[in-house]
């Protein structure tokens, strides 16, 4: 296992040397030589979500131009998110009040070289939507008063799971040029496409920036029976719990036979 | 050196695909054999408990529901098979109940869906708990303690004969049929709108309802003790299947690894569980169930009205990933 850790990290070293070097090469791009401030790569697009996963790092590697700090930003899929606010009814808690929010991305990571506020002002981490409390939604319905709360919960309720993260690895220097950061995905982690963001940042300002996708998703056996089980026809399903009854049965039966003999 | 094995084992996890999260092996296997030596030892499907087990540990409440609807399949076919080799079951009644078990099934079913649509589901769930362990709890403690003090008090002489059981008005509705291993001749219209509630609440709840069942088969039905228990697990076979199938058609939340690892704990733990039961005398058993039965009304009560820790909860729509 750490061996193998140890083959990809050598092999990303590789890559980015590789890629540090075509900097020097320059005339392959046709476009000024400054254009390509910033390369980044991820040593695997594909996580495979297996029966025994428990979460994983991923390696991002890359190179810049000259010297300057690195921040990355992993985003999970858009999805619908529903915040309920809890009120006391009759002595009894209840969901209130409901606010739903379109395109909230399912898990948020940002890691960088240096502290987010030292190598960028506030204005500019707003527009790159750095750090947790950055992250652009709205709510379904339009942008509504009250809404803030519903917002800041719902991304407070992210940080308990662990989706939402300010600090998820760390961008560390080789040298001046080349950099790495081990990102890291919780065993909770939705499935779906991700884009990571790549940022360049000198002088307080954003000079390069690329993105590169990452497919997370279900494999194996797990991934069956997920497919299975919201298979998009009904017969499917009907099959599906057909067989889970099935399948209970049948652990019933044998539970009932292993332990007659006794 | 204890805590490092004990770290090692819980290390193993398994991925649960509809749950979405990766839980130690351990940990389910020992959740399911501690509820499995509590359901032996009171020949109850344990579900009223495993439910709040399982959200507490972070499984969705909408899961825990469909996939403890699948595992009391499992655990009621050995419990039936074992009743059944001994001759009590009483299957007239069990087809009975299970026409009305099947309905209620099916109105929980949708009620399920809606409540789940409208995001009041864990509410509902939460309260009905509730409602429900308290008046039973209640009803059993009262009656145990009552049969304990009968007990101590005939000890040394001998029992007058009873009668077999109470005459009330609804024996006496229309639809009269004899049950034979039950010795009843009573109204069939009772026992389908015992199996009617308690199929709405097992769909609802994911619970087989035994601990409601086999009561109310005892004191409002009058059948004979003995029939009651593998009876009232034949009938929750079918409509925990029914469930099952529902769910998975519905909402999609059956999650079949879960089942079937706690299934394994929890066949296991009844064996144990019955085991200890068999020397304990009846009074004292229902006397201790109702006491922990009152125990997870009165901590799920302390949830519903104390301040929650978070004032928000958040849900994310399925299927939009």
């Amino acid at each position: 296992m750490g061996a193998h850790a140890a083959w990809r990290v050598a092999f990303g070293f590789a890559v980015a040397a590789a890629c540090a070097g075509s900097f020097g090469v320059g005339p392959l791009d046709a476009g000024p030589a400054l254009a390509k401030g910033i390369i980044a790569d991820v040593d695997d697009h594909l996580v495979e979500i297996t029966t025994d996963f428990s979460g994983q790092d991923i390696l991002v590697f890359g190179a810049i131009d000259t010297s300057g700090d690195v921040v990355l930003v992993m985003r999970g899929p858009l999805g619908q998110v529903q915040v309920h606010h809890k009120a006391r009814f009759a002595g009894i808690w209840v969901n209130a009040e409901t606010v739903a929010f379109a395109a909230v991305p399912a898990l948020y990571g940002v890691a960088s070289s240096r502290n987010l506020f030292e190598i960028l002002p506030p204005e500019m981490l707003d527009r790159y939507e750095l750090g947790v409390g950055r992250v652009r939604f709205l709510p379904v319905d339009g942008e509504m008063p009250g809404s803030g709360p519903f917002k800041s919960a719902l991304v407070q309720q992210k940080k308990k799971h662990g989706l939402y993260a300010d600090r998820v690895g760390r961008v560390t220097f080789i040298g001046s040029t080349l950099f790495r950061a081990n990102l890291h995905l919780p065993s909770n982690v939705p499935t779906g496409t991700y884009l990571i963001d790549v940022y360049l940042v000198r002088d307080g300002r954003v000079v390069d920036a690329q993105n590169m996708p990452l497919i997370i998703s279900k494999v194996g056996f797990g991934a069956d029976i997920y497919k299975y089980a919201h298979a998009n026809s009904i017969v499917s399903r009907l099959s599906y719990g057909i067989v889970a009854v099935m399948v209970a049965l049948l652990t019933g039966w044998l539970a009932h036979l292993a332990f007659r003999r006794r | 050196m204890l805590g490092a094995l004990l770290d090692w084992l819980l290390s193993f996890q398994v991925y649960l695909p509809i749950a979405e999260l990766s839980v130690s092996v351990l940990l389910l296997l020992g959740l399911g054999g501690g509820v499995g030596f509590l359901s032996g030892l009171f020949g109850v499907g344990g579900g009223f408990l495993m439910t709040p087990l399982l959200i507490f540990i972070g499984v969705p409440p909408a899961v825990a529901v469909a996939t403890q609807s699948n595992q009391t399949v499992a655990t009621s076919v050995s419990g039936v098979l074992a009743h059944w080799s001994r001759d009590n079951v009483d299957f007239k009644m069990g087809f009975v109940l299970l026409s009305g078990g099947v309905f209620g099934a099916m109105v929980g079913i949708a009620l399920f869906s809606i409540l789940r649509h409208f995001g009041q589901i864990d509410l509902v769930i939460n309260i009905a708990y509730v409602i429900m362990l308290g008046s039973i709890g209640i009803m059993m403690l009262v009656e145990s303690a009552q049969a304990l003090r009968r007990v101590r008090r005939a000890q040394g002489r001998a029992l007058a004969p009873r009668k077999l059981h109470q005459h009330v008005w609804v024996h006496g509705l229309p639809l009269k049929m004899r049950f034979k291993k039950s010795r009843l001749y009573i109204s069939a219209v009772m026992p389908i709108a015992l199996g009617f509630g308690v199929g709405i609440l097992s769909a609802l709840l994911g619970v087989g309802g035994a601990f409601m069942l086999v009561p109310a088969m005892i004191y409002f039905l009058g059948m004979p003790t003995v029939v009651v228990i593998g009876t009232s697990l034949f009938q929750i076979i079918f409509v925990a299947a029914v469930t099952t199938i529902l769910q998975s058609v519905e909402n999609r939340t059956v999650d079949v690894m879960l089942a079937f690892v706690l299934t394994i704990g929890s066949v296991v733990g009844a064996q144990f569980g019955g085991r200890v039961g068999a020397r304990l005398p009846g009074e004292q058993l229902r006397f201790l169930l109702a006491l922990l039965i009152l125990t997870v009304a009165a901590g799920l009560c302390y949830e519903l009205v104390a301040t929650p820790e978070d004032l928000y909860a958040i849900y994310t729509l399925p299927g939009l990933r």
